[in-house]
């Protein structure tokens, strides 16, 4: 009965299936060689921007796909990254030299703007790049971690988190825009220029930044595989599955959902701060609630359970928001909310759902086919 | 020390400080001013098998739930050897040795039936200790020791989801079985069972009870009388009878409201 294959399930986990290997693969191949073969400086670029989504759509599919805890609020996180990693570049942009004509030279020209004469404080770490790469880690965590820890020991879940998280975006963007002279309002932070010295707004800067970029996806992948082989990724699962059961066994749930936003936070803020740095400016239009709905139908277009799948799925949003919005720009919402729609109703597992139904089985048949068909040769290997 | 020489027998009139595994004391809960558990007490020896019996709504689930901390106690104090349970979260209650099995089978469908277990395996219960979770030799020893207890040594790699109702049932008593719990509380193991799968399923049960106390809720009479040691009977909230099965079998008010139906 039980087939060579599977016995392997009972050992430890592999770090990756064969499967999942190509996928792997398939996916560095693209983003690294026919991307950047394929595209100019300018396009190159716009997937680069993309990309920094799918940080936000793989966090969700720890958190939603996984764990079943939708968050409505993931711009909140993305925003955070990007702002922070936004603060350090307009410092340097804000040099002495460069704000000469400003009536207080040497802080953001929004503050000089806004009657402000002193940097504010909470800006002031934000000259060293070691602490603002820090805090583009840390602050999303420990946001997420206040929120998580708030609502998850009250038993807060299904709906009335998303609809928090949906109320804190809000709130943030409110926040943002009503502070102006320590944010920037609602133009956001622009013209930034340097990082360390380096210009960023040129197209070999783009490039780099591209790969960079490219390989912080790759390792985040790595690291959510890690987390959804290991114990604590099935425990995420039970959890969806039968709450209590999880609970009655011995763990404390709260801890396990808090760990799982958290988590998502962080690979939504490395996307941010990347999304400042490739496109050269953070504003409250990424933060909101809109923003955050479209990136959850990124992951739900990509296959909410597979962590490629949230790729292919941004990467094919966006390109379809693109190409559409460039054609018809009135329609290109109705379309969006179409194709969440349809996705859900007749591919809840989204792209990945329609490989692994589709495609997969005929792949697998089609790689023991070309084999000369170890099965028949080796019977004593099913036991 | 003194303690033990008091007698112990007499209902309500229990000393505090003899050893019982579970004291149960004054135990009350209202929702919105109904009692569905109104003063109760009662004390479990350790290895005691103690039958909880009594008609629809008489509280015996809000008492495990209560318990195992599902349901917090409006007054009244559970102690489990010793430890107030009432104060502790439902981690802690299950780390401290109590197991609970839920009235419906409660497993994880989309995982095997070698994961379900795995995941009750007491260790690495905390989020670093599961990220660091290894699956040893051990782990794997027990779980498969605990599968052939339970009759699923062929269905370790199947979606939990195609077991049969009694499978899971199983599956769920073994979940509890690798927690290795002193104090196991079950919610009627033998509902919806096929005759055959009741019988196994009784065996089981005298299998791992052996060096553990158990609190069940079983409407099955011949199945209560087969493992009981003493019978606890709860009606509208309140304790109205216990002893052994003879005795409460015999008593009038038991009589009156539950069995003479």
């Amino acid at each position: 009965m039980i087939s060579p294959k599977s016995t392997s399930t009972v050992h430890d986990n592999p770090f990756m299936k064969p499967m999942e290997w190509i996928s792997l693969a398939l996916l560095a191949a693209v983003i690294f060689l026919v991307l950047p073969m394929l595209l100019d400086a300018f396009r190159l670029n716009l997937v680069g921007k993309y990309l920094t989504y799918s940080f936000v759509a793989l966090g969700l599919v720890i958190c939603w796909g996984f764990g079943g805890i939708l968050s409505l609020g993931q711009g909140v996180f993305f925003g955070l990254g990007g702002y922070l990693m936004a603060m350090f570049l307009k410092l340097e942009a804000s040099s002495v030299e460069n704000t000469k004509i400003q009536s207080t030279p040497g802080i953001p020209d929004f503050m000089d703007w806004n009657q402000i004469t002193e940097l504010p404080w909470f800006w002031k770490p934000f000259t060293s790049l070691p602490f603002t790469i820090l805090a583009v880690i840390v602050v999303p965590a420990f946001f997420a971690f206040v929120i998580g820890s708030a609502m998850f020991r009250r038993r807060v879940g299904g709906t009335y988190f998303a609809i928090i998280t949906q109320a804190i975006a809000a709130i943030l963007t409110i926040l943002i825009v009503g502070q102006q002279g320590y944010t920037g309002g609602i133009n956001g932070i622009t013209d930034l220029r340097t990082l360390n010295g380096w210009d960023i707004r040129t197209d070999r800067a783009h490039n780099i930044l591209y790969f960079v970029n490219g390989g912080l996806l790759v390792a985040c992948i790595l690291f959510a595989q890690y987390v959804k082989r290991s114990k604590l990724g099935r425990i995420l699962v039970a959890m969806r599955d039968k709450e209590d059961r999880v609970r009655f066994s011995g763990y404390p749930v709260a801890s396990f959902k808090t760990f799982a936003f958290c988590l998502a936070a962080v690979f939504a803020a490395i996307g941010g701060a990347m999304f400042t740095l490739q496109v050269g400016f953070m504003s409250p239009s990424f933060v909101g609630i809109v923003p955050s709905i479209e990136m959850v139908i990124y992951a739900a277009v990509g296959g909410r359970l597979s962590l490629f799948g949230a790729v292919w799925g941004t990467l094919l949003v966006n390109w379809a928001k693109t190409t559409f919005s460039e054609s018809f720009p009135e329609l290109w919402l109705f379309g969006l909310g179409g194709l969440f729609i349809l996705v859900v109703l007749a591919f809840p597992n989204g792209l990945a759902g329609i490989y692994r139904t589709y495609v997969e089985p005929r792949l697998t048949r089609r790689v023991k086919a070309l084999e000369p068909a170890p099965a028949v040769a080796l019977p004593h290997a099913a036991e | 020390m003194n303690a033990a020489l008091l007698p112990s027998h007499i209902i309500g009139a229990a000393p505090a400080e003899k050893n019982f595994l579970l004291a149960v004391e004054g135990l009350t809960v209202s929702f919105d001013g109904f009692k569905a558990v109104n003063d109760v007490s009662f004390y479990v020896d350790p290895n005691e098998i103690r039958v909880i019996i009594g008609p629809n709504g008489a509280g015996k689930t809000t008492v495990l739930d209560l318990i195992c901390g599902r349901t917090r106690a409006s007054s009244g104090s559970i102690k489990y050897k010793g430890t107030e349970l009432t104060k502790l979260s439902e981690s802690a209650i299950v780390q401290a040795g109590v197991g609970r099995k839920f009235q419906t089978p409660s497993i994880y469908d989309d995982l095997t039936v070698f994961e379900n277990l795995e995941i009750s395996y007491p260790r690495g219960r905390s989020v670093f200790g599961a990220l660091t979770f290894k699956r040893d030799a051990e782990v794997r020893d027990r779980i498969e020791e605990v599968a052939g207890m339970i009759f699923l040594k062929d269905q370790l790699l199947e979606r939990a989801e195609f077991l049969s109702h009694g499978q899971k049932q199983w599956l769920e008593i073994g979940m509890l079985l690798i927690q290795d719990p002193e104090l196991l509380m079950l919610d009627e193991p033998v509902a919806g069972m096929s005759v055959g799968e009741r019988i196994k399923t009784a065996e089981l049960l005298n299998q791992i009870i052996v060096g553990r106390s158990v609190l069940v809720i079983e409407h099955d009479m011949k199945f209560v009388e087969d493992i009981a040691h003493r019978v606890t009977v709860l009606h509208q909230g309140k304790v109205l009878s216990e002893g052994s099965m003879d005795r409460v079998k015999n008593d009038p008010k038991v009589i009156e409201v539950y069995l003479g139906h």
